[in-house]
């Protein structure tokens, strides 16, 4: 007698769901059958963005055709996902279809939300969308000094290094083209330093001394008064731009509000050992979709997925659940110049980041270079899983 | 105990610096003028962030307790 395969329902095409179901696909063999549903296709390599944004990169090498970096054992639905019955075992998908599950994968990463800030769809740029970064990349083409502030318009938000690193390129790419010296750029950090990791934070802070930035702290974007140039703080500060840049507020997908399994702003309440929802076991979540604290990131996602794909297999097989996540991230930390450090962290162990060097500026380029034949199958580049 | 009515509790026990302290602005954020937030940490950190950012943003620092293991923050959105 042949045993009727698990269905395996993973929604979102990005690092975390991709992986997942390349692992799940590939220890599961004809123990199950795994589909990956996700509303547009491409998979979209967003640390590339921030390069868009400074000319850089090009957008065309940020996304692929999904299709090719899935297992061709793995279904791939393009379809958005409307609602989760939970109780049912079932996703409701936007063209009227259902697809039943025994075990569902929330990897549907984080939303933006500026309209939630009051001003900032008119008068702000961001590097956090392929269209932002593009418009900003046209915007700073024009730009002929004046100033540029960079701030926080909510908290959690993705790859928290990317204001800072932000800030330190925008300053060399300022100085490249002749304006720096009639420009000011200031960070608006929503902490009372300039990064949210303290150890990374010392390493910034005389670098950006060096070049000049001015740092304003505890400025946590709540408003932007577009006519008069002004941006206002959660703590009842002003400040006053030519150039606005943003990080919009996110929020979890409509997928997990309209679900009910999500808190008040959409993240997924997920045990920080097993991934597993708090509240249904059958439901495990990953990436930017999680309410866990710690850092909203492609690297997070990749850490993540061997632990959801095994455990599903052991709960699959009967068998008892091996691997845990004990909330390993690694991420990049540019800081302008072909200088750039990297932070390695756990739950247990915050990050001793190296002094920034040539060295981790060529690893991150290679990483981005690499990504789209190692990360999506479950490979790191050999070169990064040596510690420094 | 006082007849303070806590709105809100961020069990931020074992998040590391500094989630407990954005923790309490996303609260901040969501929550209306008056309203009382409590957040617990053990993260050694908080007892310096939590009270710095409460005066700057102008809230109410209602309550700094240490309890057993961990530190419990009472903060009112003060406007």
């Amino acid at each position: 007698m042949t045993k009727v395969p698990a269905r395996i329902v993973v929604l979102g095409g990005g690092v975390g769901g991709t992986l997942t179901a390349n692992l799940l696909a590939s220890e599961l063999g004809r123990d199950a059958s795994v589909t990956v549903v996700d509303p547009t296709g491409m998979h979209v390599y967003q640390p590339g963005f921030l390069y868009v944004a400074l000319g850089q990169a090009n957008g065309r090498w940020l996304s692929r055709d999904e299709r090719l970096l899935l297992r061709p054992e793995v279904e791939l639905a393009i379809e958005s996902a409307e609602r989760v019955d939970p109780a049912a075992g079932v996703v409701h998908l936007g063209r009227g279809g259902a697809l039943p599950y025994d075990y569902l994968v929330l990897a549907t990463g984080a939303r933006l939300v500026p309209d939630q800030v009051p001003g900032m769809v008119e008068a702000a740029h961001d590097f956090y969308s392929l269209d932002g970064a593009q418009r900003l990349r046209e915007a700073l083409r024009g730009f002929d000094g004046g100033r540029i502030l960079i701030g926080v318009a909510g908290i959690p938000y993705k790859c928290p290094p990317a204001p800072v690193e932000f800030t330190l390129m925008l300053e060399r790419y300022l100085e490249e083209r002749g304006v720096r010296d009639r420009s000011e750029v200031t960070l608006l950090s929503p902490l009372n330093r300039a990064f949210t990791i303290e150890s990374a934070s010392k390493l910034v802070q005389p670098v950006m001394d060096r070049r000049g930035i001015k740092l304003a702290t505890f400025f946590n974007v709540e408003t932007v008064e577009p006519s008069a140039g002004v941006v206002t703080s959660l703590e009842g500060e002003k400040a006053e731009y030519d150039l606005l840049v943003l990080v919009p507020p996110h929020r979890g997908q409509e997928v997990v509000e309209a679900s009910g399994l999500g808190d008040r702003s959409g993240w997924v309440p997920t045990d920080p050992a097993t991934l597993q929802h708090k509240e249904h076991e059958r439901i495990f979540a990953i990436g930017d979709a999680t309410d866990l604290p710690i850092s909203k990131s492609g690297s997070t996602a990749h850490f993540e997925a061997p632990v959801v794909a095994s455990r599903i297999a052991s709960l699959i097989r009967g068998t008892a659940p091996r691997e845990s996540y004990g909330g390993r991230v690694m991420c990049f930390l540019e800081t302008g110049g072909g200088k750039a450090t990297v932070l390695r962290f756990d739950y247990q162990n915050p990050p001793v980041p190296p002094k920034p060097s040539r060295r981790w500026h060529w690893a991150k380029w290679l990483f981005n270079r690499m990504y789209w034949n190692t990360v999506p199958q479950g490979r790191i580049p050999g070169f990064l899983e040596r510690r420094a | 105990m006082t007849e303070i009515q806590i709105t809100r509790t961020i069990d931020a026990k074992g998040m590391p610096c500094p989630g407990p302290l954005m923790s309490l602005i996303g609260a901040i954020r969501e929550e209306q003028v008056g309203e009382i937030i409590e957040v617990l940490s053990t993260d050694e950190g908080s007892r310096t962030d939590i009270p710095a950012w409460v005066e700057k943003a102008g809230m109410e620092l209602v309550e700094v307790a240490e309890e057993d293991g961990f530190t419990r923050f009472v903060v009112r959105k003060a406007r």
